[in-house]
């Protein structure tokens, strides 16, 4: 058979040869279409193209979408735009080209002042990716004069233009950052994240807070235009423009008014106040104190002003209300109740002698309460009036970590309980598991009854604490926490309506007996109005009814400071005074927690504040804030 | 045409003449003087596009240099021992290109590169640019050809896979090239005729139905990509101004180092993907037309090269290594001019960049590895 073997080879060969001649062919072809294709652009064309090249006068500039402003409840404007003029260089127009930068900005600063700051920043714009013929911020915000300065001497400035831009603008600047968060120029990480074409325009993102949560919706979509320029790069004409679609506006359920007077009564205290509507779980404030003026980040503040902020003792740049880690203290101890009760470990009619110390066995350790002496024969009710410590003490012992920490989850310790502000932490709710893994230790019963009274391995943020209080005053009925209430108009209930991933929450809690619900409710009630509540002074005189916990935490070390002031020791290791309520009582609008770092006894420290606040809230009928006039919206 | 049939095999030229300098050396000194050729133009073309900067065009020398070591390095390689690890290659190439799904490292959305410790970073894609038409080659030159439906079946699925783990990289142009490669090899293995115009007719009435199942999203994005210019701010731009600076090159050209559009910045990526538009502004449709004849006797010089090997497995390698070369050379041009859309694919050897000028040369090597060993077989 070789000879059919060599006839098939032969057979191949020829066929493969023919393939040869197609593919010849095929490169003719495709090379001919090329060389047509190049002689259309540079013989047919070419005068076209030439007009285009040599004018470089048809410019395209994109242009920013103006962002979406932020509102309170009631309309108040808490985050606008205002005109900002930018000095401002086209590399390309220097006479010099990118060699004429040194000479130009010596010549400038003949002219207004620029520190080495700002040339530093410069520079490292001007080495990001760019487009061609766009101009690179030398300046923010010149002065009217400074403007007038550079116009003047414009013809001996080629290259150099002032831009007016719009920039964010918080009216009432201090006390909101916390709230609203900020923007802040694009740095070289964020502008590798951000999409470069939607964004070409754009100098600012979102970089805390709401305003970084919400920055698809605030920011809206790039324009573009054509332009005709002289050489200068002036702009003659405008051959063709495509609006930018603005950023869509928000309404928050932040209340201006309440905010700003829990910001006052914060005033040269450290601690936090968070207020939510129990009906809907709507922020209504949100501050942490010391705080700091967010406007001076908008156009870049400056590097003295900003160590001066990060070194500072006070820690203002920390945002206490999303971040701080109290212990909750007392305010858990209607939660303790009601996880005794609800699981059957603890009868509803338990009651016990108080001598004013409890122990595990005789002769024991002894865990103090507050009052030296005790407080006699204590139920569940006046345990929660009169903040007593032994009582809990014993029935953490008789139920255990479990079922303490089971409920505790279930009011959102934990975990994070607020929807749209990211930095938000889930802070610790110490399970057996926790202990082992992170102090490497097993669960004592003495852990236990720590728990029962709020202290120990437990912490909570404040916006995690405000959402235990709604929680308890709706009977066990959550809402989403969040700040938004609705974004151009449309109501919004969960972020999951626009899109976004809504935070793992607790379902809604239903007690086997609603009855103790109002066992718990009273008992709070007589906390605020009762004679021996703990809150009574705060509560008295009201013509409404209110219900509350007040809260005294042990400060064990100095945690977040490195550096120890003789003086300010002492001061730091004075005990936390926390505060939870709600009010009117039947128809709760307002939940509330006031947290004072070193103030003291809650009842003294933050009590009186949630009042002043409980007050403004629920008898003011229609609230309205002064803003400034000159800002507004596009 | 005149060439191609002196090379072709015929007994009696190679009786007539010894062995060479160059058949000893097993270098291709036709091959070598184009590719010096191109080489040097694409310096003098990449001085004016990086910018007047020596020290550009004395990086890609020292790339070009260790490109001839490359080639040099496998002409030496007995093809024959060598054949036997391709599928080891090949599985290689497949579990590096996995392994970059999962742990590669990129920018702007792209993962490409693989970080292994101890070693510097690299593209697998770029292996595969080889890998497949080997592994094609060697599969389906060991079998009976023309190849049977099944075996034309696992060829496609040899292309096809890595071709797909490119694509989700993403990394289009690449894909493209190793796709086509494996294509080719199957092409001249012989498949018939009429499978192929069946494959195109199949393909031609999938795309409408293609079109219905996609999102609106989707479409919006096939439409830039096939029409970069409705997007003038994003991937319009380049194209723009890249058919600005052809244009305006005229015939002539505007001079060496006196392109306006690539020296005002106004041109993007004027030292890789772009180059040749700095080439067709500043020396004019001369300059380009050039290139392209010195391109062409690359490829004319490839397909002699197949016509004259001996083996199914050297023919049908040259012959798809050869088209490859080709695809470089259409996609990049036409997608500089507007006519195609933009993927990434470089112009070869003129375009700044290591992998890809290491990978293009190491084809060319196999080229002339292919071509030392026909006298020895005839």
């Amino acid at each position: 058979m070789p000879w059919l073997k060599m006839d098939s080879q032969r057979q191949e060969v020829s066929q493969f040869k023919a393939r040869l001649w197609w593919a010849l062919l095929l490169i003719v072809l495709v090379f001919v279409g090329l060389i047509s294709r190049l002689i259309y652009l540079q013989v047919i064309q070419h005068e076209h193209y030439v007009t285009q090249s040599d004018n470089n006068r048809q410019q395209l500039q994109a242009l920013a979408p103006t962002r979406g402003l932020i509102y309170d409840t009631n309309g108040v404007l808490l985050a606008g735009n205002r005109a900002s003029h930018s000095l401002t260089l086209v590399p390309e127009r220097l006479i010099k080209g990118h060699k004429g930068i040194d000479s130009m900005l010596t010549e400038l600063a003949e002219v207004v002042t620029i520190d080495q700051d700002d040339i530093k920043r410069f520079k490292r714009r001007l080495n990001q990716p760019r487009r061609p013929f766009s101009p690179v911020t030398l300046r923010f915000q010149l002065n009217p004069t400074e403007i007038a300065q550079i116009t003047v001497n414009q013809h001996r400035l080629p290259g150099v233009r002032i831009v007016p831009e719009l920039v964010r603008y918080y009216p009432m600047d201090d006390g909101f950052v916390h709230a609203l968060g900020y923007v802040g120029r694009i740095n070289d990480r964020e502008l590798a994240k951000l999409d470069s074409v939607n964004y070409s325009a754009t100098h600012h993102v979102g970089k805390l807070g709401v305003e970084r949560f919400y920055e698809n919706e605030l920011h809206g979509t790039v324009g573009h235009q054509t332009v005709e320029t002289n050489a200068r790069g002036r702009v003659l004409q405008v051959l063709e423009r495509f609006e930018p679609v603005p950023g869509k506006d928000i309404t928050l359920f932040l209340n201006a008014q309440l905010q700003q007077a829990a910001v006052k009564l914060l005033e040269g205290k450290r601690g936090a106040i968070v207020a939510i509507d129990p009906s809907t779980g709507g922020v209504l404030a949100m501050a942490s104190a010391p705080t700091y003026g967010a406007n001076q980040f908008v156009t870049g503040i400056s590097n003295a002003n900003y160590q001066a902020l990060r070194n500072s003792d006070d820690l203002p740049l920390f945002n206490r209300a999303l971040r701080g880690r109290y212990p909750p203290a007392s305010t858990v101890k209607p939660v303790i109740a009601l996880a005794g009760m609800d699981t059957g470990l603890v009868p509803r009619n338990y009651s016990l002698w108080d001598p004013g110390y409890y122990q595990l066995t005789e002769g024991g350790r002894f865990y103090r309460d507050w009052k030296e002496g005790g407080h006699g024969r204590v139920d569940m009710h006046k345990s929660i009036v009169e903040s007593v410590d032994t009582y809990y003490y014993a029935i953490a012992h008789l139920m255990g970590n479990d079922p303490m920490t089971k409920y505790l989850a279930k009011f959102g310790f934990g975990q994070v309980t607020i929807a749209d502000q990211p930095e938000a932490t889930k802070a610790v709710l110490p399970t057996k598991q926790w202990k082992r893994i992170n102090r490497n230790a097993s669960w004592f019963p003495g852990d236990s009854l720590n728990l029962g009274i709020g202290q120990g391995f437990l912490s909570a943020t404040p916006t995690q604490i405000a959402s235990m209080t709604m929680v308890l005053a709706n009977k066990g009925q959550w809402h989403q926490v969040r700040m938004i209430k609705a974004i151009n108009g449309q109501a919004v209930t969960k972020v999951s309506d626009i899109g976004r991933n809504d935070p793992k929450q607790p379902i809604d809690i239903k007690l086997k007996r609603n009855s103790d619900w109002d066992g718990v409710h009273n008992a709070m009630i007589d906390v605020m109005h009762g004679a021996k509540g703990t809150g009574r002074r705060s509560g008295a005189n009201s013509s409404y009814k209110m219900a509350g916990k007040t809260g005294t935490a042990q400060v064990l070390g100095i945690k977040q400071d490195s550096t120890y002031d003789a003086d300010k020791i002492a001061e730091r290791f004075r005990d936390h005074g926390l505060y939870i309520g709600w009010a009117p009582v039947n128809n709760p609008k307002i939940a509330i927690v006031v947290i004072i770092e070193n103030g003291g006894g809650g009842s003294s420290a933050a009590a009186p504040l949630a009042r002043k606040l409980f007050d403004l809230y629920v008898l003011e009928p229609k609230p309205e804030v002064k803003s400034e006039d000159n800002v507004g919206g596009s | 045409m005149a060439d191609f049939q002196r090379s072709a095999p015929d007994a009696k030229g190679h009786l007539r003449k010894g062995p060479g300098l160059w058949v000893k050396l097993r270098l291709d000194p036709f091959l070598l003087i184009l590719i010096f050729a191109i080489m040097s133009f694409g310096l003098l073309v990449l001085y004016s596009g990086s910018g007047a900067s020596d020290a550009a065009v004395q990086r890609q020398s020292i790339r070009y240099g260790v490109a001839l070591l490359v080639v040099i390095f496998i002409t030496q390689m007995n093809l024959r021992h060598v054949q036997r690890w391709i599928p080891l290659v090949y599985i290689a190439g497949l579990l590096l290109l996995l392994a970059v799904l999962f742990f590669g490292v990129g920018a702007k959305g792209a993962q490409r590169w693989l970080e292994l410790p101890g070693l510097p970073r690299f593209q697998p894609s770029e292996m595969m640019k080889l890998a497949v038409p080997l592994m094609v080659s060697w599969y389906l030159g060991s079998r009976p050809r023309p190849p049977s439906l099944a075996h034309v079946f696992v060829a496609i699925l040899l292309v096809a896979i890595p071709v797909l783990l490119i694509a989700k990289q993403p990394d289009l142009g690449t894909a493209l090239l190793v796709g086509s490669s494996g294509v080719f090899v199957i092409f001249f293995a012989g498949l018939l005729w009429r499978y192929l115009i069946a494959a195109m007719v199949i393909g031609a009435a999938g795309m409408p139905l293609l079109w219905m199942g996609m999102r609106e999203y989707q479409k919006q994005r096939v439409l830039t990509f096939l029409d970069p210019e409705s997007d003038p701010l994003g991937a319009g731009w380049n194209i723009i101004q890249s058919k600005i600076a052809i244009g305006s090159g005229g015939i002539n050209g505007k001079g060496w180092l006196q392109g306006t559009q690539s020296h005002l910045d106004f041109l993007p990526e004027t030292h890789t993907d772009f180059i040749v538009a700095v080439l067709a502004e500043e020396f004019g449709l001369m300059g380009v037309c050039l290139l392209l004849a010195l391109y062409f006797l690359v490829l004319l010089r490839g397909l002699v090269i197949a016509g004259s090997a001996a083996h199914p497995f050297d023919r049908m390698l040259a012959a798809s290594l050869t088209l490859t070369f080709f695809v470089y050379v259409v996609v990049n041009i036409g997608m500089v001019s507007g006519l195609l859309p933009v993927v990434g694919v470089p112009l070869p050897m003129v375009s700044y960049g290591g992998t890809s000028a290491v990978t293009l040369m190491a084809s060319l090597g196999l080229l002339m590895s292919i071509h030392a060993r026909r006298p020895q077989r005839t």
